[in-house]
């Protein structure tokens, strides 16, 4: 699988002195057609997954209704999940991307400079640490200590339908799934942002500073800008990890109710990724192909959430050095 | 030149800057633990006398600091100052609000995985072994294997595709693997598992379970993310430095290799650190795919290995009679996990120091 | 150039790390599998398997093929068992299919299943299925200074069904004389993921509580908006963090939380081992599906005395033959070990299962005897 495309040296060796023109032109096309190579490697097993993924699904299309699990066909099946993958992922990147955002300038442009390479290794941790681990961490310690938060929500923010309560005793809601994800992809996001801030270039934050602008007059004009595009991108990295998280949401969120945007009660409704990892083990017959037509249902979601994403990206293309 | 628009878009609100700054005047060097201090005091004393709350101190604390350190500043400093020295403590507060999950996480796996953290834990495994004692010695050989095989396809691929992305791409194709690129973040952790459960049973007939299964459902979840790092890095590159390699005579992919990938080294082992660590926790596939053994394994094409994240889920999961040594096992697991992203991380690090042009 | 042979030099540097370290490890094997000495059982015809089997099945059973697996690498050193904990479905999917020997399941092979399990193992009366494992399922509660209550079925099932909402409930207080009862909330946690312990636990609810308990049995926890949890970890866990709540779970895993004894006739049974197997022994076995098939019916209404019936039964499925001997040798003397006293007892003892009674060992044994390599 990986002996056709390795990079090896086999095209340097085959590099003489520069002077010899033909031969350095074959290393050209070596070179282009393994990149070439690789992304069409790449076009190939995503068209095998896509065809197990439709193979394995497409029963559960063109079952009747009542074979579903629920009884009331797919589409009341998932619907309940969709909504679930999706505000679950919405808590966490609205409450991770500003914070990673300031995360990556305090490491870049106002920690110490000896400081910051350390406090940049010191964020990526949070990224090296496994999913249930962060699952365990949700239940047992952040969930407990969101308890009384809860309580105070619902006692005099109750009036607004996200925290209408009851407030659950054990603290598993949607809320701190979401607090979860959300410090699940916060080193995500800090990381990309961080390498393109660090990019910026030295002559614009010079250029800015040299026209007496304060350190933040700085930031919003040359390295925000800039960064735009990087910051984007990482939020759709870290969101991707959002929809797809598994383990910590099985573990952390009480699963048990429909649509809701209750998001303190223990009723809540499952994502599509955790409700998989949740039913497949004792899952037989057709509930194995309702199960698998749900991850392509999350499949067209991340698609849908990343061409927006690219739309955006792509209009201010002008900041990238590549074009 | 994106500076000279926004300036002058902004030069009617801006005083003249050379005044705007030499005719104010500037808060002393305590003002800001000064305000800190008095900020956290005065806050205290309101406490005090409606009852005490340790978080709820802290988070009124900093607002009342922000707040009342933005108003002097601006009286003194005027509005621009202020402004600074507010997104000051906006900054470096959020640093410290991220912190508090981390070191609390590093809190609870060293407090619970440090009492199996023996010499016992590293050299034995589970075989033969019910109840306590035993190690993860199978499980730590699993997950290098498994996750250097999947690392050692899914990083060339995803590089080369990003370099083809970002200086070869043009057209029809390479439209179209963005685009499935973007596809294949989206595909659940499960799937591929299953995905590589079904590819081998095609291959070598059903019931094949081995290490290099595994490899390739964790390569399904790691290329794109190798991609879409990549691809980031590849792209901020400043074109100045293509183009006065282009001028020396340096053909494209000479130049690529030696000017583009060692500017943006530090990016993309930063990247491809994210990738593993992202995909080296991952549980359900490697279930589905590698199946479970209580025996070393180092043969990855032959048999079923144990790996760091199953052992740990399991332990935690199905404990025996008397749960303890379970869950000591399962935590530790955990942290050894932690460690061996830690170690990768510094790795990269250090690799992508020797690559990386020595400018400043 | 200078630079540039310096750089690859470090490069291969780099590399002569990374492969001396990996080197390193791959010298030396586990502390604890040094090669395995003679001696002990090494006269019975266990200790000459040297088969690799793998099964994959039902996480219920984990605890249990631990000891299991760990116990027979010393009654049969040379031999392998591996067991992957899919779950039950993907067990009898893959035992279907071929892909494993043998599987746990903590439901029987369903009909659509077991015509495809008896053309796998070559005939109808060629597939067994023993209950090997048995374990009570407790119903624990988190209430302060209270460790037992006295509870009927129709009261488990109001109270799960959250038509009983409070502690001091007069439907609870009527069979708890002399319990200060307080005035909490009842959170009721179920499972969140598909199990058979829901699946066997809403049995019983539907069997016994009968019009208390309007769902059908099912998996899948069938009332919404509860407090709900992964796994059995997970509601004990769950349970144990709130106040006034009440869970199920399997008994081993109940730890100090109190525990519900339901009415059976008229007295009150707590779960244990010995009541669980009680139950299971007391049952029907399901007719007409081959010679070893010993599914049972499980009698969730009984009223013998001491039987507990809220029990998770989970199947051992196999063949009778197998195309390769040394395969069929060690699934023989697996399961012969699994079902022998010293087996059950060596799970109990690490899982809390409900040993098999000897009675049912004595039927067993046929069916495991037949085993044998095919043709």
């Amino acid at each position: 699988m990986s002996t056709e495309t390795s990079p090896g040296p086999a095209p340097a060796g085959a590099a003489a002195p520069p002077s010899t023109k033909p031969v350095v032109q074959a290393g050209d096309r070596i070179f282009s057609g393994l990149a070439k190579g690789a992304g069409i490697l790449i076009l190939v097993v995503l068209a095998g997954v896509a065809a197990f993924l439709i193979v394995q699904a497409a029963p559960a299309f063109f079952a009747p209704a009542e074979d579903i699990p629920g009884g009331a066909g797919f589409l009341a099946y998932v619907g309940p999940l969709i909504f679930g993958t999706l505000l679950a992922a919405l808590i966490a990147l609205l409450i991770a991307t500003p914070l990673a955002v300031a995360v990556a300038l305090f490491i870049t442009h106002y920690a110490p400079r000896r400081l910051a390479q350390g406090l940049g290794y010191l964020v990526d941790l949070l990224a090296a640490v496994p999913s249930i681990i962060y699952g365990l961490w949700g239940a047992g310690t952040l969930a407990v200590a969101a308890v009384p938060l809860m309580q105070w929500l619902e006692r005099y923010l109750g009036w607004i339908p996200f925290f209408a309560g009851p407030a659950s005793v054990t603290g598993r809601t949607m809320l701190v799934a979401g607090l979860v994800l959300a410090v699940m992809i916060l080193p995500i996001i800090t990381a990309v942002s961080r390498e393109v801030f660090l990019q910026t270039p030295k002559l614009h934050e010079e250029a800015a500073l040299a026209l007496g602008a304060t350190r933040w007059e700085m930031i919003r004009m040359a390295v925000l800008p800039f960064g735009r595009s990087g910051i984007i991108s990482g939020a759709m990295l870290g969101l991707g990890r959002a929809l797809g998280e598994t383990m910590a949401v099985a573990i952390v969120l009480s699963v048990s109710g429909g649509i809701t945007f209750n998001l303190i009660s223990n009723g809540n409704p499952s994502t599509i990724a955790a409700n998989i990892a949740l039913q497949f083990p004792e899952a037989s017959g057709l509930t194995v192909n309702v199960l698998i037509a749900s991850g392509l249902v999350l499949f067209l979601i991340t698609l849908a959430v990343n061409s927006i994403a690219r739309y955006i990206v792509n209009r201010r293309r002008e900041f990238s050095g590549a074009n | 030149m994106s500076i000279d628009t926004t300036q002058r878009e902004r030069a009617d609100q801006i005083p003249p800057i050379p005044s705007g700054l030499e005719e104010r005047g500037q808060l002393p060097r305590w003002a800001m633990p000064g305000a800190l201090a008095a900020s956290a005091v005065v806050v205290g004393v309101v406490f005090a006398i409606i009852g005490f709350n340790v978080g709820l101190w802290v988070v009124l604390t900093a607002v009342l600091y922000a707040v009342g350190l933005y108003a002097w500043s601006r009286a003194v400093e005027g509005r621009r100052k202020a402004t600074d020295r507010l997104v000051t403590i906006i900054v470096s507060g959020a640093f410290i609000l991220a912190l508090i999950p981390l070191v609390s996480v590093v809190v609870t796996v060293i407090g619970q995985g440090i009492a199996r953290f023996d010499p016992e834990f590293f050299t034995s495994s589970m075989r033969g072994v019910v109840g306590e004692g035993g190690g993860a010695y199978h499980a730590i050989i699993g997950t290098l294997i498994i996750t250097a095989l999947a690392a050692l396809m899914s990083i060339p691929v995803g590089l080369l595709t990003a370099v083809y992305l970002v200086e070869y791409g043009k057209g029809r194709l390479a439209r179209a693997i963005t685009f499935f690129v973007d596809v294949m973040t989206g595909i659940p952790s499960i799937v591929a598992g299953l995905f590589a459960v079904a590819l081998f049973a095609i291959i070598v007939g059903p019931g094949a379970r081995f290490g290099f299964a595994g490899s390739v459902a964790l390569s399904v979840l790691m290329i794109p993310v190798v991609v879409r790092a990549t691809e980031e890095m590849l792209k901020i590159v400043p074109n100045e430095l293509r183009e006065a390699s282009y001028a020396l005579g340096v053909t494209k992919w000479r130049t690529i290799l030696k000017v583009v990938i060692p500017t943006s080294i530090a990016g993309i082992a930063s990247g491809i650190t994210l990738a593993i660590a992202r995909v080296i926790g991952e549980t359900a596939p490697l279930l589905v795919a590698v199946g479970l053994t209580t025996a070393v394994n180092f043969n990855p094409f032959d048999g079923r290995m144990a790996t760091l994240p199953v052992f740990s889920y399991l332990s935690y999961a199905t404990p025996g009679v008397p749960r303890e040594p379970y869950l000591e096992r399962a935590w530790t697991a955990a942290l050894v996990l932690i460690i061996i992203v830690m170690v990768l991380n510094l790795l990269a690090r250090l690799i992508a120091r020797v690559f990386a042009p020595k400018t400043r | 150039m200078n630079t540039l042979r310096h750089g690859s030099r470090a490069r291969l540097a780099a590399v002569g790390f990374v492969a001396s370290g990996a080197m390193l490890l791959a010298g030396c094997g586990a502390s604890n599998e040094s090669a395995p000495a003679a001696g002990g059982a090494s006269s019975s015809a266990a200790a000459e398997a040297s088969g690799t089997i793998a099964r994959a099945g039902a996480t219920s059973q984990q605890a249990a093929m631990e000891a299991w697996i760990a116990g027979f690498s010393s009654v049969a050193p040379d031999a392998t068992v591996n067991y992957d904990p899919t779950g039950s479905g993907a067990g009898r999917t893959q035992f279907t299919a071929g892909a494993v020997q043998f599987a746990g399941s903590d439901a029987a092979l369903d009909e659509e299943e077991l015509p495809t399990a008896q053309q796998v193992c070559g005939g109808a009366d060629n597939v067994i299925q023993m209950p090997l494992y048995i374990s009570p399922i407790a119903v624990i509660f988190n209430l302060e200074g209270i460790q037992t209550l006295n509870l009927a079925p129709g009261t488990v099932a109001r109270i799960f069904n959250r038509q009983i909402t409070t502690w001091n409930d007069p439907a609870i207080a009527a069979d708890n004389p002399g319990v200060a009862l307080p005035a909490t909330p009842i959170t009721p946690v179920n499972r969140s993921d598909e199990s058979g312990t829901t699946e066997n636990f809403t049995e019983y609810l539907a069997a016994a509580a009968g019009a208390d308990w309007p769902h059908e049995p099912d998996g899948v926890w069938p009332v919404q908006g509860g407090e709900a949890a992964q796994g059995t970890s997970g509601v004990v866990g769950a349970v144990g963090g709130g106040q006034g709540t009440i869970g199920y779970a399997d008994e081993s895993q109940a730890g100090d939380l109190g525990q519900v004894h339901v009415r059976v006739g008229s007295a009150f049974v707590g779960p244990t081992p010995e009541a669980a197997a009680a139950v299971v022994e007391a049952s029907p076995r399901v007719t007409g599906q081959g010679q070893y098939n010993f599914a049972v019916e499980l009698d969730r209404d009984t009223t013998a005395s001491g039987a507990y019936p809220v029990v998770l039964v989970s199947y051992t499925i196999a063949c009778t033959q197998y195309s390769d001997a040394a395969v069929a040798d060690t699934v023989h003397a697996f399961l012969n070990y699994m079902a022998s006293d010293e087996g059950q007892q060596a799970a109990s003892s690490n899982a809390g299962n409900a040993p098999i009674s000897d009675s049912q060992r004595s039927a067993f044994q046929p069916a495991i005897d037949a085993i044998a390599a095919a043709g």
